[in-house]
């Protein structure tokens, strides 16, 4: 199908694209379009206006200071893909990146997006919430940030006013004592996941302090785990996989009882890679 | 001003092209309806097939989840534009000998696909395996051939593209 009409206007900064948001209410925000411009094809979505944020200078650079990684919100997935900021100090994304959909639309798609877009299936939200990350937001009243156990509200539903724009992501700042696990079941390579599950932790000797899992694919949002994660900081595997906190529905994918199961078979080999050292 | 019109111009296979699209346009509709360019198909409309994939500012993309009028100022190549300039001549030739084709309708989405892996392939100077090739293509449908023909095709030219710079 073919989009509704709308108009379109290129802001050329961050308070032009704040005030035509305000001016229009039922106005979207466009970045890489990758999911956007689908669902207005299918006309699941008819704004009256388009506000394309992808001329507003800055929004796209990578920076690591104070202990954290900043990602501007116009980040191109290949972009962080091939980032060696991103690969040293936030390797979860880097790990999770070419999961995320094909080449052609990793070219256009933007980190912002997609944590503004927040699909409960995607890989980022999760690796967001796994890394206890935070979302740089600015609106009519300045500029604020959200922490990512508070962004996630519901069925693409975040925190975000209606005037909001998403400005940048933050998580963490790797060092040695970081660890990482990622892995999602897909039928097919770049598919959305039946299910997937993005975990941090930091070592504590031979233990593990801090875990967080964020499985996706699995209910309205990313969602922590947070009786297994108890169970996997005290080192018992079998423990977490019985305290799976998760009740995820049926969907085209699987059946929720399938998606339990295999949440568990996730949280086994992710164990796995949380307890081993990072190279 | 109307905003559900606006004037854009941008390069396309090498010429520079003026006209007045509806903000509503994607780029594959663009090229095909107002550029009479039909060599980039339409299919999903949704991103999922790949057979409207073109090359902007030098990068592969959807051409159905991007704007034309997101192109003002942009630099776009389309199947007809690689198949002019020779770049993609033996990829070309090595879908025929394959047999990588059967109906065509994915073939120009394979192609620029394909030809972005071949390119990376040459400067890095490494021949992509098979499960990378698979991957690379991974965004792109074909109902017709199993595949198998065109990883063949696209491996046989990377071994000739990169072994016959060694």
């Amino acid at each position: 199908m073919k989009p509704a009409p709308f108009a379109y206007r290129k802001a050329q900064t961050l308070d032009e694209a704040v005030a035509l948001l305000g001016q229009h209410k039922d106005a979207r925000l466009i970045a890489g379009g990758q999911s956007l411009i689908a669902t207005l094809n299918m006309r699941l979505s008819s704004p009256s206006l388009l506000v394309d944020l992808n001329g507003i200078a800055g929004l796209d650079r990578i920076e690591v200071r104070d202990g954290m990684v900043e990602i501007g919100a116009l980040t191109r997935h290949v972009q962080a893909e091939r980032s060696d900021a991103i690969a040293q100090f936030a390797p979860l994304i880097a790990r999770v990146m070419p999961h995320i959909a094909h080449a052609a639309i990793r070219n256009r798609g933007t980190i912002g997006g997609s944590i503004a877009f927040a699909d409960p299936a995607a890989e980022l939200p999760a690796c967001l919430l796994a890394l206890g990350g935070e979302v740089v937001a600015t609106g009519p009243a300045g500029r604020r940030t959200i922490k990512a156990d508070d962004f996630f509200k519901g069925l693409f539903e975040t925190a975000l006013g209606p005037q909001d724009v998403l400005t940048a992501v933050r998580v963490p700042a790797a060092d040695a004592n970081t660890r990482i696990g990622f892995d999602e079941l897909a039928r097919r390579h770049g598919d959305y996941a039946i299910v997937g599950l993005a975990a941090s932790a930091r070592a504590d000797g031979t233990r593990l302090a801090d875990v967080r899992l964020a499985f996706f694919g699995v209910g309205d949002t990313p969602l922590r785990a947070r009786k297994a994660e108890a169970a996997l900081a005290g080192g018992d595997v079998d423990a977490a996989v019985a305290a799976l906190d998760l009740e995820p529905h049926d969907d085209v994918q699987a059946t929720g009882k399938a998606k339990k199961h295999l949440a568990g078979v996730l949280l086994r080999r992710v164990a796995k890679q949380l307890m081993e050292p990072r190279p | 001003m109307s905003d559900t019109a606006l004037d854009i111009t941008l390069t396309v296979n090498g010429e520079t092209v003026s006209e007045r699209v509806d903000a509503r346009k994607t780029l594959v509709d663009f090229l095909r309806e107002d550029l009479a360019l039909t060599g980039s198909h339409v299919g999903c409309e949704h991103g999922v097939c790949g057979t409207c994939t073109v090359r902007v500012n030098g990068d592969i993309v959807r051409g159905c989840l991007m704007l034309a009028v997101q192109c003002d100022g942009a630099t776009v190549e389309t199947v007809e534009g690689l198949s002019d300039s020779g770049e993609i001549a033996d990829l070309q030739a090595a879908f025929e000998q394959r047999n990588a084709l059967q109906c065509g309708y994915c073939t120009p989405g394979m192609l620029a696909t394909a030809q972005d892996l071949l390119k990376r392939a040459q400067a890095s100077r490494q021949v992509p395996s098979r499960d990378e090739i698979r991957e690379h293509l991974s965004g792109n449908y074909c109902r017709c051939t199993g595949y198998h023909a065109i990883v063949d095709a696209v491996e046989a030219v990377a071994l000739a593209r990169v072994g016959g710079e060694q």
